[in-house]
């Protein structure tokens, strides 16, 4: 799921300040597991900006808001209430709201900052994968490096472990102590005995396309 | 001799550091290098230590190289990807610098530019053998160089890292990679560093321990606290508690462990950090 976390209220006031009709939309999605945009966030911030003296012409939140097609449906639905207002602000992640952009002529703001892609564990969120486009998993013991090792590094760890934790001090542990443990507890410590190579970083070129059936 | 024929000769060697200023006054950089020459067999230049942006190793390397001093020429992958990494390598050897230590670097986060974008292309590892093939005639993507390099490469490892294991794996790696001497995180513990050697002269590689100069128990005590891999025994703590002088006792107990040292490893690696003045001082009492 895509984590992401709401502005500051000020701020988004701040970008709005020239809009009186604010037309709001959530997902019911990865923004609603995350409590940042479905329905009731959706509905909160509505309340808040009306508070601050703002129109709110409609509100809703659908599933997904990265699907074009159903953002296309729900915005024409609610044509009424979006043609009177002045701009749209979006309760998803950045992919939302550029879809959102895309489909709507209006002037169409983020209200969420998008975080990463990430898992709950023991009630909080973590990032597990950066989308580095060639997995390297099945090598790691399941554990990315790439992602969860702070600096990257394919042949770790640094010398900044610390008894297992990574320099960086944000809790974290060291994801090439982790790999170590998992690999050796599985006899399979060969799989990182061979230097591995720089990453072919040419594979995760933004911006990134897929061809295919958008609609599947 | 140049230090890298010391390191294929039976003599110990002792490297010392100088870190660049942060400006372009390089005054008190070249007086601390006029102190360790002659005195040294090559001075480390320390590249954006501990992520705080530094006048950059490259030049610093060769103003030292001018001042008739060896310099081995410290490269993290923190701030440059291949690119720079490469044309930095081909730069240093252009300016006749001979000896690079490959290093990851810290992260931003824990200096004084923390907003920065990290880096980290390569890894150390990666680095090492990047310097091989440049070494040989080629870059990375298998170009033809015009004039290969001649490094002598070296690579860090922290014999008293917690936990071991997972470290000396990535020594291993490093040895692999063609990393020719090692420059190790301060050692206290002798006797731990002594395993640490029976494992590690398996290797044809050359061990030189890093000694780190204590000012003070005070000093100690944060190492202990803060810096991982480091170590520093309760005798040791006390000898400066006890001291009536405890920056006297620091170089004592320097000077001491480098005489113990020449029994078990290749050579010594100080660190005095800010204190150059001080390494001669050490090397006299260890009668060097
Ligand atoms: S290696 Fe890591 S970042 Fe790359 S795809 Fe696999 S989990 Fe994601
Ligand atoms: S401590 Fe471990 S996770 Fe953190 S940067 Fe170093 S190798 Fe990566």
């Amino acid at each position: 799921m895509i984590v992401t976390k709401q502005k500051p209220l000020e701020e988004i006031l701040n970008f709005l300040k020239d809009h009186e009709a604010i037309f709001l939309i959530g997902c019911r999605l990865c923004a609603a597991m995350y409590d940042t945009g479905g329905l009731p966030q959706v509905k909160e911030m509505g309340e808040k900006l009306k508070a601050q003296g703002k129109t709110v012409t409609g509100f809703s939140a659908i599933a997904a808001l990265c699907h074009g097609k159903n953002v296309e449906k729900e915005l024409s639905e609610r044509a009424r209430e979006v043609d009177a207002a002045q701009s749209i602000l979006v309760l998803a992640c950045g992919e939302g709201v550029q879809v959102v952009s895309e489909i709507s002529a209006k002037p169409v703001y983020p209200a969420l900052d998008t975080l990463f892609l990430g898992g709950i564990t023991e009630n909080r969120f973590e990032e597990h994968c950066s989308l580095c486009g060639e997995c390297i998993l099945n090598l790691t013991g399941g554990i990315c490096p790439v992602t969860r090792c702070a600096k990257g590094i394919l042949n770790g760890p640094c010398g900044g472990v610390n008894e297992g934790k990574c320099e960086v001090g944000n809790g974290r542990e060291c994801a090439w102590v982790l790999i170590h443990d998992r690999l050796k507890s599985q006899g399979k410590l060969d799989n990182i005995k061979d230097i591995f190579d720089p990453k072919d970083f040419s594979k995760a070129l933004h911006p990134h396309y897929l061809s295919g059936e958008g609609d599947k | 001799m140049k230090f890298r024929d010391i390191l294929n000769s039976e003599e110990f060697v002792i490297t010392a550091e100088v870190g660049p200023p942060k400006g372009t006054d390089v005054h008190e950089m070249l007086h601390a290098a006029d102190l360790l020459k002659g005195r040294v067999s090559a001075v480390n230049v320390t590249d954006n230590q501990s992520s705080v942006m530094r006048l950059s190793s490259l030049a610093a390397c060769h103003l030292l190289k001018e001042r008739g001093l060896d310099p081995i020429f410290q490269l993290t992958c923190r701030d440059r990807n291949r690119l720079a990494l490469q044309s930095d390598l081909l730069g240093a050897a252009a300016l006749g610098i001979e000896n690079v230590l490959a290093l990851a670097g810290d992260h931003p986060v824990v200096g004084d530019h923390p907003s920065s974008k990290a880096v980290f292309d390569l890894d150390s590892v990666q680095l090492l053998k990047v310097i091989h093939l440049l070494n040989s005639g080629k870059d990375m993507s298998g170009n033809e160089l015009v004039g290969p390099t001649n490094f002598c490469p070296g690579a860090t490892v922290t014999p008293g890292a917690i936990p071991l294991e997972p470290q000396l794996l990535k020594f291993e790696k490093k040895v692999k990679a063609g990393a020719i001497f090692f420059q190790t995180q301060a050692v206290y513990d002798l006797e731990k560093f002594r395993e640490f050697m029976d494992y590690a002269r398996q290797f044809r590689v050359k061990i030189l321990a890093g000694i780190l100069l204590l000012k003070s128990a005070g000093m100690a005590r944060y190492l202990n606290k803060k810096v991982p891999g480091i170590f520093v025994p309760k005798n040791l703590i006390d000898e400066l508690e006890k001291a009536s002088d405890s920056s006297q006792k620091g170089i004592e107990i320097a000077a001491r462990q480098i005489q113990e040292l020449q029994e078990i490893c290749d050579g010594a690696h100080i660190m005095a950090i800010g204190a150059e003045e001080k390494v001669p001082k050490i090397l006299d009492a260890a009668e060097l």
